[in-house]
């Protein structure tokens, strides 16, 4: 616990702070970036991006190799995995503008067979005698151990100008996610946003294949925006949330990490992501589960109130539970079943409303009211008060009622 | 194509086959559903399903893997629908939550116990190990027919030709629900299929060759030919029979010429060792596929000329 707290305040040696701070720039980024390719709802095909980085990064490593270098510069194996990935990029979209194939299937197509591809260069480069070979491996899953300070100031640095390069091109890219055809319309260029769009995305995956891993970066673009959608409806407010939730979970995470062994740090930041996911999914307002199952519990209750109080005017017995418990709840009726004096008034004002409203359906037949019955909504909030005198006079005024109701 | 032949690469291929058909099949259906990518998602579970099977069990005998695999499968689809409606989150958002979080749950409790002792690792599961799969007593094309040698072949390959059969006569026997659901759903409601169950019939099958062809040879042949052979076949035919019988044609010849090419092909080319099986399985799949892009007779949407456009 004392290491967490020390990782946590960037305490725990140098190298877990690089990477605290490393893992936090590449959150933002990618939640913030990823936002728009969930509102696009393309957002797979950012797995199809961090999968073809991987030809890049042995492709990289053979030609830097070739040249008589060491091969392990992290500046150069990220430029030729940015290389392959936007290769892969084109090959989506050839296959889906070309194709009568959907973008799923070209989404697949393209992430297997260039994964494939990058895995036999991996084992192109396992027999080759040069190089230090060991450690390309680590851009499948990541790694930070011992990561160098160069390392995590190509990172820090990358994610940093991504999350700005997305901050400033927002407004396009909303526009653009929600309605292709306005955008154009009032002259975007749709293309070039999308390609804009992509090639962000594509900055994420590259910066991240050293931390995350190029299998887990496809849960840091799309998890934060899922769960940010959660707690707000307005695209402004996505964009911030999930870039905050991306940014502490590459935080909490490194720093979880940082405190025992034997706890990747990329599969961690992912976890903790997914537990911002569930938290969001269970807990928020509106449109969260627990929310949806409170207001599913009061509109039971309201149904069983006033089929309750419409029973009570009719002189009925109630045998349902819930109507019961629900009604000696408001102290609407006593232990025995039998209705109070203001259980007996509210039954009055319930079924008067009910007669209203039977009126009131037959006299505006022709208009959308009949439509807003649903045997709950109050019909003075509906009618003006000139219209439900009306009515009463219709219904023969409210002298028939008091014969039931309160004196 | 001698004895060396038959001991270290026939078992490969042939699994490599069967592996690639049992995957193709339901894969055309997948595609036509829009669900191409339910592949990719329980290739990448299968990893934390194997990982606890292994927990709980305490052995990598290859029934608890699979068991464990299968269940993992199960519970991702599940959760997926279960994100999808409780969220209202568009499908391919809620397979990304759902598959990455489950593979990085599995990656954590694979470092976080000790598996140095058995073969279980990341890379494995990932590329499989098609080459190790040796026939030792295979000597010869003679030793097809003695049956001492028979009983030493790799168990993997009488298992993954159960599997394979299995979803052969799977496709064959519920043809028409499969193709009738696939195209109109709504027709097929009103002949009173039960729909939704035929498609969980379907991902479940899909399931099992993916989980069957993994412990064989790993994943990326997997989604490769869920994938890559369906849609290569769907640019060559307009008719779901035809589809069917190419698909199953270009994952064998995926098969075969990514294996010989990956075994053989560098020591052609003067190399001295032989590079990834599986890697190269899927790359083939993708020239196959390429192809078809560039020449597929019926590659051009309806209503949409050939060629540019």
């Amino acid at each position: 616990m004392n290491n967490f707290l020390a990782a946590l305040t960037l305490g725990a040696g140098y190298n877990s702070a690089l990477v605290a701070i490393g893992a936090t720039c590449l959150g933002v980024a990618a939640g913030v970036g990823g936002t728009f390719l969930f509102l696009r709802k393309r957002a797979l095909v950012s797995d199809a991006v961090a999968h073809s980085t991987l030809p890049g990064v042995g492709l990289a490593f053979i030609i830097m190799v070739m040249l008589g270098g060491e091969g392990r510069s992290l500046a150069g194996l990220l430029l030729g995995s940015a290389a392959s990935a936007f290769v892969g990029l084109l090959a989506v979209s050839w296959i889906t503008e070309r194709t009568r194939l959907a973008e799923d299937a070209a989404i697949g197509a393209v992430l297997s067979v260039f994964f494939g591809v990058g895995v036999v260069l991996l084992t192109v480069i396992q027999t080759m005698s040069s190089g230090r070979q060991a450690g390309l491996e680590s851009f499948l899953l990541g790694s930070t151990a011992g990561m160098l300070f160069s390392d995590a100031v190509v990172i820090a640095v990358g994610g940093a100008a991504t999350a700005l390069a997305t901050v400033l091109m927002r407004r396009p890219m909303t526009i653009v996610a929600f309605d292709p055809d306005y955008a154009r319309s009032i002259g975007i260029d749709v293309p070039r946003i999308d390609l804009l769009m992509m090639a962000l995305v594509m900055a994420v995956t590259v910066i991240g294949l050293k931390i995350v891993g190029l299998i887990l970066i496809v849960a840091m673009l799309i998890i934060p925006p899922v769960a940010a959608r959660f707690w707000t409806d307005r695209s402004s407010n996505v964009i911030w949330i999930a870039g905050l939730i991306g940014g502490s979970s590459g935080f909490v995470g490194s720093a979880i990490s940082a405190s025992a062994p034997a706890l990747p740090t990329g599969p961690i930041v992912v976890l903790v992501c997914a537990a911002i996911f569930f938290v969001s999914l269970l807990a928020a307002p509106d449109r969260g589960v627990l929310a949806a199952v409170l207001r599913h519990r009061a509109f039971q209750r309201r149904v069983h109130r006033r089929q309750g109080l419409l029973a009570l005017s009719r002189g009925e017995p109630i045998h349902d539970v819930m109507t019961l418990r629900v009604l000696s709840g408001e102290g609407l009726i006593r232990a025995d079943g039998v209705a109070t004096e203001t259980g007996r008034s509210a039954a009055a004002r319930a079924a008067r409303d009910e007669r209203r409203w039977d009126v009131a359906r037959s006299l505006y037949q022709d208009t959308s009211l009949p439509g807003r019955y649903d045997g709950l909504t109050a019909i003075d909030t509906v009618l003006t008060r000139d219209e439900i005198a009306a009515i009463d006079r219709e219904i023969g005024g409210p002298a028939a009622l008091d014969i039931k109701g309160a004196s | 194509m001698g004895a060396e032949f038959v001991t270290l690469s026939l078992t490969p291929i042939l699994i490599g086959v069967f592996a690639a058909i049992a995957c193709a099949l339901p894969g055309n259906f997948l595609i036509l559903r829009r669900q191409a990518l339910i592949g990719d998602a329980i290739s990448h579970v299968v990893l934390p399903g194997i990982v606890v099977a292994f927990l709980v069990t305490g052995t990598t005998a290859s029934l608890a893997m699979m068991v464990g695999a299968a269940v993992a499968a199960v519970v991702a689809v599940v959760l997926i629908e279960a994100i999808k409606r409780l969220g209202r989150i568009e499908p391919g958002a809620a397979m990304g939550v759902t598959f990455t979080s489950l593979f990085a749950g599995g990656v954590l409790l694979l470092e976080q116990t000790d598996t140095s002792a058995v073969h279980l690792d990341v890379q494995h599961a990932l590329m499989g190990n098609l080459e190790s799969l040796i026939w030792f007593s295979g000597e010869g094309w003679g030793s097809l027919l003695d049956p001492v040698a028979l009983a030493d072949l790799p168990v993997e390959l009488p298992r993954m030709a159960v599997v394979c059969a299995l979803v052969i006569v799977f496709t064959i026997v519920l043809w028409r629900p499969l193709a009738i659901t696939t195209f109109d759903e709504g027709f097929a409601r009103t002949l009173g299929m039960p729909v939704n169950l035929i498609g969980f019939t379907l991902v479940v099958m899909a399931a099992i060759a993916a989980v069957a062809a993994f412990d064989a040879v790993g994943s990326i042949i997997v989604i490769a030919m869920f994938i890559c052979p369906p849609a290569a076949a769907r640019l060559m035919t307009n008719r779901l029979s035809h589809q069917v019988l190419w698909s199953a044609a270009f994952a064998a010849l995926s098969a075969v010429l990514g294996y010989v090419a990956a075994g053989y092909g560098p020591i052609w080319l003067g190399g001295d060792y032989a590079v990834s099986a599986a890697g190269m399985i899927a790359a083939v799949s993708g020239i196959v596929l390429g192809l078809a892009v560039l020449f597929g007779p019926h590659r051009a949407r309806v209503g949409e000329a050939v060629g540019e456009g």
